[in-house]
């Protein structure tokens, strides 16, 4: 199987806290990863790191087989060689924020043919027919002339993920979509996600939904301070959790 | 008093006739001066010491002074300056002979002084996670300027740019100190003409205020159109 997104070995430092010590992963074509894990574990550090929305003081990170290429500064951290192959890569990890992040000065549909119209230069007809599909897919095709503010939390965040799926993306980078949500929306956005892994997307969620985790993902990671706990299948890993901070962290979000 | 009011009445066209050059005054300046408060604003939000502190000196330099002071500065200090100058055989020199150009110069310098600040403190002011979803989503530093950060600072501070061209046209009425016709200009020169001092200054008074009304009016218009993101929802 073709590995589309692999991690290896990420380490990350905020000043003097390691948040990451030294993270692999691979996600192949297809795969649903579940990031789990208490707050501070650094699962959202790790996403955010995949895309180099924050700079990994070291480790390598490979998208469809190519490398980010990294330099080493002198004072321990890094920066990226080259910034236009990190637009690239960017590009091909289309991320959902926990707070949706639209451009607020742009309606549902300029949000969408956005990117795919200026980073990847996709004639605006084109984009727009697809960006009303992708509407329609996520149940807000009637939204397409509203500003995001307009528009209820799930909503938007229905609208960040046809943004995300505009792009063609290779993986598609969750950060807690649902965290931010009011409990009652928080399944519109969960059967939108349901219906993206069904067809096969390749997803890394990290997430506090455990029922999402388990029905939908075919990998869960365990995150605990900064480093894999636990991973594997999620009927193995929640029935069985082997580690005793993973039985801790089970019985405290299980109610 | 009606003899003044006659004469106040008379004296409207030929001060009116001052409008159209007072207004060109404001635009020319007021566009200039908007653009060159970018790379200004840009600047002093700039890590870079060697930019962001030039940047920072310039704006204290313009707001810190009177903009009279700067006005002659540029126009005696320029007309000493320049004739003898290479700039002699340019074709900027035709237009170096009027005050028009200098009174441009200067007012123009000073809006991208009190305008880049105020661009700065909006610029600063966008949402992280908007500019975060336009790293991520691959956008070059400068599409995330064009796209999203000058526009959403442009957004966030249209109430304060209005109100600086507010001031800026007013200030405007400067420029007749160094030989320019605006509406002010025209006053002065109408009073040296028939020895009245009251007279044409209220004219004057009242042309500017009527002009400040309608202007204002446009960019309140101006101010909704760009900020319906704000406003009610509207049916698709």
């Amino acid at each position: 199987m073709d590995t589309t997104l692999k991690v290896e070995d990420l380490h990350k430092r905020f000043g003097q806290v390691e948040v990451l010590k030294g993270v692999s992963l691979s996600a192949n074509t297809g795969d649903v990863i579940a990031m789990i894990g208490s707050s501070g574990s650094g699962k959202s550090t790790l996403l955010r790191c995949i895309n180099l929305l924050e700079t990994p003081n070291s480790g390598r990170v490979y998208v469809n087989g190519e490398l980010i290429r990294m330099k080493a500064l002198p004072d321990g951290s890094a920066k990226p060689e080259d910034q236009r192959q990190v637009e690239r890569i960017r590009s091909k990890l289309a991320m959902v924020f926990q707070s949706f992040n639209l451009w607020s000065h742009r309606t549902i549909l300029e949000n969408v043919i956005e990117a795919p119209v200026h980073v990847l230069g996709v004639p605006k007809k084109e984009a727009i027919e697809k960006a009303e599909a992708l509407l329609a897919k996520v149940g807000i095709a009637d939204k397409r002339n509203f500003y995001p503010n307009h528009l209820s939390g799930g909503q938007q965040q229905r609208a960040a993920i046809a943004r995300a799926l505009a792009m063609d993306p290779s993986v598609l980078l969750f950060d807690e979509p649902t965290s931010a949500l009011d409990p009652e929306l928080v399944g519109e956005v969960l059967q939108v996600m349901r219906k993206l892994a069904e067809e096969g997307r390749t997803m890394l969620v990290v997430t506090h939904e455990m029922g999402f985790a388990r029905d939908v993902a075919n990998q869960i990671v365990f995150l605990h301070k900064g480093q894999i706990e636990e991973q594997g299948v999620p009927s193995d890993v929640l029935a069985h959790p082997k580690s005793e901070r993973l039985q801790q962290f089970l019985s405290s979000t299980r109610h | 008093m009606d003899e003044s009011l006659a004469f106040l009445m008379s004296i409207f066209p030929r001060l009116l006739a001052a409008v159209p050059l007072t207004l060109g005054l404001t635009l020319i300046s007021g566009v200039i001066g908007n653009l060159l408060a970018v790379p200004i604003a840009l600047a002093r939000l700039s890590p870079n010491p060697f930019l962001w502190g030039p940047s920072a000196f310039y704006i204290l330099l313009m707001r810190g002074t009177p903009l009279l002071v700067q006005t002659y500065l540029i126009y005696y200090g320029l007309g000493e300056v320049l004739p003898g100058s290479f700039v002699q055989n340019t074709f900027l020199w035709p237009y170096l002979k009027d005050g028009f150009w200098y009174a441009v110069f200067a007012f123009s310098l000073n809006t991208a002084g009190y305008t880049g600040e105020i661009l700065r403190g909006a610029m600063a002011a966008v949402p992280k996670g908007e500019i975060e979803a336009a790293k991520a989503y691959g956008m070059s530093p400068w599409l995330r300027l064009t796209r999203v950060i000058l526009p959403r600072a442009i957004q966030i501070c249209l109430p304060a740019m209005s109100g600086e061209t507010i001031l800026l046209l007013k200030a405007t009425s400067l420029a007749s100190l160094i030989t320019v016709w605006d509406i002010m200009g025209t006053a002065r020169q109408i009073q040296k003409e028939t020895y009245r001092i009251y007279e044409p200054l209220l004219a004057a008074g009242i042309i500017y205020i009527v002009t400040v009304f309608l202007l204002t009016r446009l960019l309140n218009y101006v101010e909704r159109r760009i900020n319906q993101h704000r406003a009610a929802p509207q049916s698709a």
